[in-house]
């Protein structure tokens, strides 16, 4: 074919390319170095040679399903709480915040200036057994001497909710945002009350919003090590706290490949199943809405 | 409703190109990342990072021909840890020692506290170390067990020059001259130490403490802490069934690990290195404690007790090592050398609060507490009479070494020791 008919052809290829160089060299590069290492044997003093030793992942599974269950279980609680706390918050924002709805982004925002451990160490000298929380309430004899916040799965599901607020907040204001109020004038005139026309017009445009939250809250809340290894005790250990020690304590790659293989495979499973209960044919089509 | 062309109505050569088989787009994408996906597979590993190890007598005569060319070249590169060299009272940025010695040497000392944690820190120098670069740094601080001796295995670190370390052999106490871990001191000389013992605070046990033993005491129920590492917990639960740690057997690790597994239900929390603060507001009431920490605790008004218990206690060191490649070596080796001295050592004793390698620098501290007055006068008592900066002969005899472990062990004592703090 003519010159210039190739180069029409490919001009969709090159438009592309800049888009899918970088996909390749951060995503795909990467997760393929990690699939690799984890089915490498041996050690960092004489070397990993690729042997295809998928039984690693046997292994890691073997020796930490708890955690990876107990990951998901706290990621899950927090997302939950999370959207519970988070979704009047944006409603409040959207629909009455009126002039000051920047401000009052802002406001929600202002914490997440100071670096996220420093936060979470805030958490530890507020909750601390004779500290400003717990000691009124010693005194008042609402709570047993031995009673103690810090050191339980509460204190890390809390820290895990305190901390990723915002990551549920300003997705579901930015699509409660977009509901057109002429909708709700319409649901209005036919007769819908306020309750109504909240669960049958708002709740459901707002869903994608609720979808991405729910993502942006989730899958790193699941992975998070900071809150259990600050804020944790000894049965609150999650499975980031687990990659971090295969890492750098036992400088056992492979291992902590697996693990994270194992981790990312058992988040997309899970919202592959949310995208399908919410009803939608293609993750990818909610997103686009 | 609106005319629909049906299929029937299409002309010929359009339904063919509906119906025949194409590649779209989409599928030419993903066809061609799947291609360069397979074919990279198996073309990775990760190679021995290795460099040259030394053993024996030929390790000697190497390092006699490495110095033999080195000359003092006026500035030292040191990394070490944070609070670990003394400051003066008016300029935290400023060292009274480091300056005595530009004074006495013309070596000028850039100093960084960038090493937070061995593990961390291992992890930054390794990839330079590994493409035969240098780390920036002439002399740092590692503490032994498993990073020195990887350091060690892997050849990242430079044998010292023994003909510069007169000081050295001269002053250093027998707990750090030729240590278990680094045979003839070949590549470390011990910055400071450290005791691994039983801090409490008295007002809350009632009681006191001497032994591994009280902290499986059921009153304690959810008051202990413990630490959650691999170095640090198991030696000391060796140490609490009565096996020395050094020559242990895997059997007695799983002794300590039973032990361990008995103590979980009462252990609030397996601490890094955050278990301070908690003793000293009440969170815990007891916990293993390192000594510097519980003195200079006490130091800031605290009323906390160490005590190192019956059965034994860890002695730890901080090891002053020269990575490979570095720019400035003798300069290192003059440094190390330097801080030998009593004078000197006294100084940094004063300011750390940890064990120096230098018992001579007691009587300096003495002198220097008969010229004093009042609170600082009070302090230097403190310090030089302290069981924790100087211990006794007594404590001496109690005192332990890390087990010094191969890479095939390390294995194993992870896979008994990691699940009790990380479950």
């Amino acid at each position: 074919m003519s010159r210039s008919r190739l180069q029409a052809r490919l001009a969709p290829y090159y438009l592309v390319l800049p888009g899918w160089l970088w996909l390749v060299l951060f995503f795909v590069v990467p997760t393929f170095v990690m699939l690799s290492v984890s089915t490498q044997t041996g050690d960092i003093v004489s070397g990993f040679k690729q042997t295809f030793h998928w039984h690693t992942y046997v292994e890691a599974w073997d020796s930490y399903h708890v955690q990876f269950v107990r990951s998901l279980v706290y990621g899950l609680v927090a997302t939950l709480l999370c959207l519970l706390i988070g979704y009047p918050v944006a409603y409040w924002i959207a629909f009455r915040g009126g002039p000051y709805k920047s401000s009052l982004l802002f406001l929600l925002l202002l914490p997440f200036f100071v670096s996220f451990v420093i936060r979470t160490l805030s958490w530890n000298f507020i909750l601390s057994d004779n500290g400003i929380v717990l000691s009124p309430l010693r005194h008042l004899g609402l709570i047993g001497s031995r009673f103690h916040v810090l050191q339980t799965p509460y204190a890390v599901i809390g820290g895990l909710t305190y901390n990723f607020i915002p990551f549920m907040v300003l997705p579901i204001y930015v699509a409660l945002e977009r509901v057109d109020r002429a909708l709700l004038e319409a649901s209005a005139d036919l007769y819908a009350s306020s309750r109504e026309a909240f669960r049958k017009v708002v709740f459901p445009l707002s869903l994608p919003g609720v979808f991405a939250g729910v993502l942006l809250t989730f899958v790193p809340a699941s992975a998070d090590y900071v809150n259990a290894s600050i804020l944790g005790g000894t049965r609150t250990t999650m499975i980031g706290n687990i990659i971090q020690t295969e890492y750098f304590t036992n400088l056992d790659y492979p291992m902590a490949a697996a693990l994270s293989f194992i981790l990312m495979a058992l988040l997309l499973v899970g919202v592959f199943a949310y995208a399908r209960a919410l009803g939608t044919e293609d993750v990818f089509e909610v997103n686009a809405r | 409703m609106p005319d629909v062309p049906t299929y029937d109505d299409l002309p010929a050569d359009v339904m063919r190109g509906l119906i025949s088989p194409r590649m779209s787009r989409r599928s030419m994408l993903q066809l061609g990342g799947a291609s360069a996906l397979a074919m990279a597979l198996a073309a990775c590993g990760v190679s021995s990072k290795k460099g040259a190890t030394a053993t024996g007598t030929s390790a000697s005569a190497q390092a006699k021909q490495f110095w033999s060319d080195k000359k003092q070249l006026g500035t030292l590169d040191f990394a070490n840890w944070p609070l670990y060299i003394d400051v003066s009272p008016k300029n935290k940025n400023d060292h009274p020692s480091l300056n005595l010695f530009t004074q006495q040497t013309g070596i000028k000392v850039k100093y960084s506290e960038v090493i937070q944690e061995n593990a961390s820190f291992f992890g930054k120098i390794q990839p330079e170390l590994a493409a035969g670069q240098s780390t920036g740094y002439d002399l740092m601080v590692i503490t032994n067990g498993t990073y020195l001796d990887k350091l060690r295995e892997l050849g990242y670190l430079i044998a010292l020059d023994q003909s510069r370390m007169t000081n050295f052999y001269q002053n250093a106490s027998p707990l750090v001259k030729n240590p278990s871990y680094d045979r003839g001191n070949v590549y470390s000389m011990a910055w400071q130490s450290g005791m691994t013992g039983i801090g409490y605070d008295p007002k809350h046990t009632g009681r006191v403490i001497t032994s591994w033993a009280d902290l499986m005491d059921p009153a304690f129920k959810g008051k202990v802490g413990m630490f959650g590492d691999t170095q640090d917990l198991p030696n000391s639960a060796l140490l609490a069934v009565g096996v020395n740690p050094e020559t242990s057997t895997e059997d007695d690790w799983k002794k300590a690990a039973d032990w361990l597994k008995k103590q979980r239900p009462l252990v609030r929390k397996y601490y890094e290195q955050d278990y301070i603060d908690p003793l000293s507001k009440g969170d815990i009431w007891a916990s293993m404690a390192w000594s510097g920490d519980i003195f200079q605790a006490n130091a800031s008004g605290a009323t906390l007790k160490f005590v190192v218990p019956k059965e034994g206690a860890v002695l730890w060191t901080d090891n002053m090592c020269i990575p490979q490649h570095a720019a400035h070596p003798v300069d290192a080796m003059t440094y190390m050398d330097f801080v030998y001295t009593p004078e000197i050592a006294a100084m940094l004793a004063e300011s750390i609060n940890y064990i120096t390698p230098v018992p001579a620098a007691r009587r300096i501290i003495l002198q220097d507490a008969a010229k004093a007055s009042g609170g600082d006068k009070a302090s230097l008592t403190d310090l030089a009479t302290s069981s924790l900066i100087f211990p006794s002969p007594s404590d001496f005899s109690r005192l332990h070494r890390y087990r010094v472990l191969t890479a095939e062990e390390q294995k194993t004592w992870n896979s008994l020791f990691e699940p009790i703090y990380q479950s």
